[in-house]
């Protein structure tokens, strides 16, 4: 390691500085004023708490708040539910070309965009829609149904679009486990499922809670899914945000629904990451 | 739970069923969309009329295909000129980043390195409407106190390029100091020890060294400006880049063009995609 007192290091420090000052920080402290003021008459404004007692006093406000906060919460639990057997699969069960294979076709989809994911999942769901359509074929139905426009098609939506970041971390970490571990295990006489819950997931650990929080982050700041395949009434808090902002135009209320989204994410990062004791740097990289 | 411990035939079967409908789940957005794209109907959707090429090549107002639908071809555009300024200006501040985290030691080294790693965890949302409010103010400051409008501080190409920058410098500097910190520092030494300047030394040694992972960070860095939306949606203005274009229609009610033009992407995406899996295929050796 260099001591940091060449030129050189400052050539390096300075565009790095720049960047997070110019574009992240300074910015996220503008926020926070705008957010913690008033107009009291036209163009001047006063310190006041008053947005964020408007959003405690207004219900649709803050419900729409805990809605999202628990739907993302539950897409978080149902990506992993999934994504874990999956990872465990493609990570233990497969061995050279058909698992890197299988690897490869599941990241591929997420290469595309994410408008284009979810415009798929409107084409299967809405009323005139592929699986409307397979349904009366099958005879399960009698008329067309609408599979769009309600909380279970946003379900499907968010896990899709986040499941790469849960298969990732997952098959990564469980590659990392031994077989003779999991042998070892059998050896000793324990079921499956004991070594599942003994060995296989106390490994997977770090693996689970990085994926979680990405996922539930993901979850929390999408805004194109609840969107699309929610409709009007999906109530996904970055609309909200989104109405204070271009379509009201009342920044001050906008800014104070952003700072309440962050702390809500940063507080469930946070317990995740102390319940598993790991730190922000490790889940990262 | 490894293929060298037999489990019944009913379990590995239950499994493998289930990793298929897994990938059933995966693909199905993205088969349908493709499909539609050559139904010769005026919806995206059932029933199925027949094959056409129209939705690509057709110049009638009516059905209007994407190779002669002008707004949409701009918009395309828009995006890659976006892209183009947000690749590089990533690239370059990734790769001063990757030096300065990996090659020096450095007071609250730790705590900054937290602090690159933060655009990654706010919302794309937030970030977009951060930096909206930050140079909006800086703008009006210009106004009131210089008399000047600053153009490129209001919503628009400028205000694109730089809200993708700020996150995407994130993931671009993972790629590049990942590699770096894998670098044999005896291939510089030796370098040194034959005479050679320090930057005789970056240039023949340590950057031809990083050159796949700034590669793949490119290719990265320039499918995630393509596709962004959250940020984007913020800070965007009458020059709309492709996301927003494909959205605004999709809420207006689409055609099969809107498939035409993601197949078009997927096809895009999909060859990059490949691209980047090659480089860092390349980079192991």
């Amino acid at each position: 390691m260099n001591t940091p007192k060449s030129l050189f290091f400052w050539l390096l420090l300075t565009p790095f500085v720049l960047w997070l000052l110019l574009l992240v920080i300074i910015p996220h402290f503008d926020m926070l004023g705008i957010a913690l003021r008033e107009q009291i008459a036209p163009r001047q404004y006063a310190f006041s708490f008053k947005n964020f007692s408007e959003f405690f006093t207004e219900p649709l406000y803050w419900r729409t708040f805990m809605r999202t906060a628990v739907m993302s919460i539950l897409a978080t639990a149902l990506t992993l539910l999934i994504a874990f057997p999956v990872s465990y699969y493609i990570a233990k069960m497969l061995r050279g070309r058909p698992k890197s294979f299988l690897f490869l076709l599941c990241l591929l989809p997420f290469w595309v965009s994410e408008l284009v994911r979810t415009y798929g999942w409107m084409i299967l769901l809405r009323e005139t829609g592929v699986i409307s359509n397979a349904l009366q074929w099958l005879g399960l139905v009698s008329g067309p149904v609408e599979l769009l426009y309600n909380d279970a098609a946003i379900m499907i939506g968010l896990v899709y679009t986040s499941m790469l970041f849960m298969v990732v971390p997952l098959v990564t970490v469980l590659e990392s486990l031994s077989d003779d571990i999991i042998e070892a295990s059998y050896d000793l006489g324990a079921s499956m499922w004991t070594t599942m819950r003994q060995i296989v997931i106390p490994h997977a650990m770090p693996g689970i809670v990085s994926g979680c929080i990405i996922v539930f982050m993901m979850s929390l700041g999408n805004y194109l899914t609840p969107n699309l395949l929610g409709g009007k009434d999906s109530l996904w808090f970055t609309e909200q945000i989104y109405t204070q902002f271009i379509t009201r135009f009342n920044w001050e209320l906008g800014s104070a629904f952003g700072i309440l989204l962050l702390v809500l994410s940063s507080i469930i990062v946070w317990l995740g990451l102390k319940l598993s004791k790991q730190t922000l740097t490790s889940t990262m990289t | 739970m490894i293929p060298s411990i037999s489990q019944p035939a009913s379990f590995r079967w239950t499994y493998r069923a289930y990793i298929l409908l897994f990938y059933i789940f995966l693909v199905a957005p993205l088969v349908v969309v493709a499909t539609f794209a050559f139904n010769d109907s005026l919806f995206p959707s059932l029933p199925w009329n027949g094959f056409t090429l129209d939705w690509f090549t057709s110049s009638d107002s009516q059905r209007m295909g994407v190779f002669h639908d002008s707004a949409m071809l701009e918009s395309v555009g828009v995006s890659a000129f976006i892209a183009f300024f947000v690749t590089s200006l990533s690239i370059f501040v990734a790769t001063t980043n990757a030096f300065l985290f990996e090659r020096y030691d450095f007071r609250f080294k730790e705590f900054l390195y937290m602090l690159m790693l933060l655009p990654l965890v706010i919302p794309g949302v937030i970030l977009g409407i951060s930096i909206l409010i930050s140079s909006n103010s800086m703008a009006n400051y210009m106004d009131e106190a210089f008399n000047l409008e600053v153009e490129f501080l209001r919503p628009g190409l400028v205000l694109v390029i730089l809200g993708q920058f700020a996150f995407i410098t994130t993931i671009a500097t993972m790629v590049i100091g990942a590699r770096l910190r894998k670098m044999d520092r005896s291939l510089e030494e030796a370098a040194y020890n034959l005479g050679a300047s320090k930057t005789a030394v970056l240039r023949t040694i340590t950057l031809p060294y990083l050159r796949p992972a700034m590669l793949g960070a490119g290719i990265v860095a320039f499918l995630m400006s393509f596709e962004n939306f959250n940020t984007t949606l913020m800070l965007t203005s009458s020059d709309s880049p492709l996301t927003i274009t494909m959205f605004d229609r999709l809420r207006e009610g689409s055609t099969p063009e809107l498939n035409a033009v993601s197949l078009l992407l997927m096809i895009v995406s999909g060859c990059l995609a490949l691209l980047s899996v090659f480089a860092q295929k390349k980079e192991e050796v």
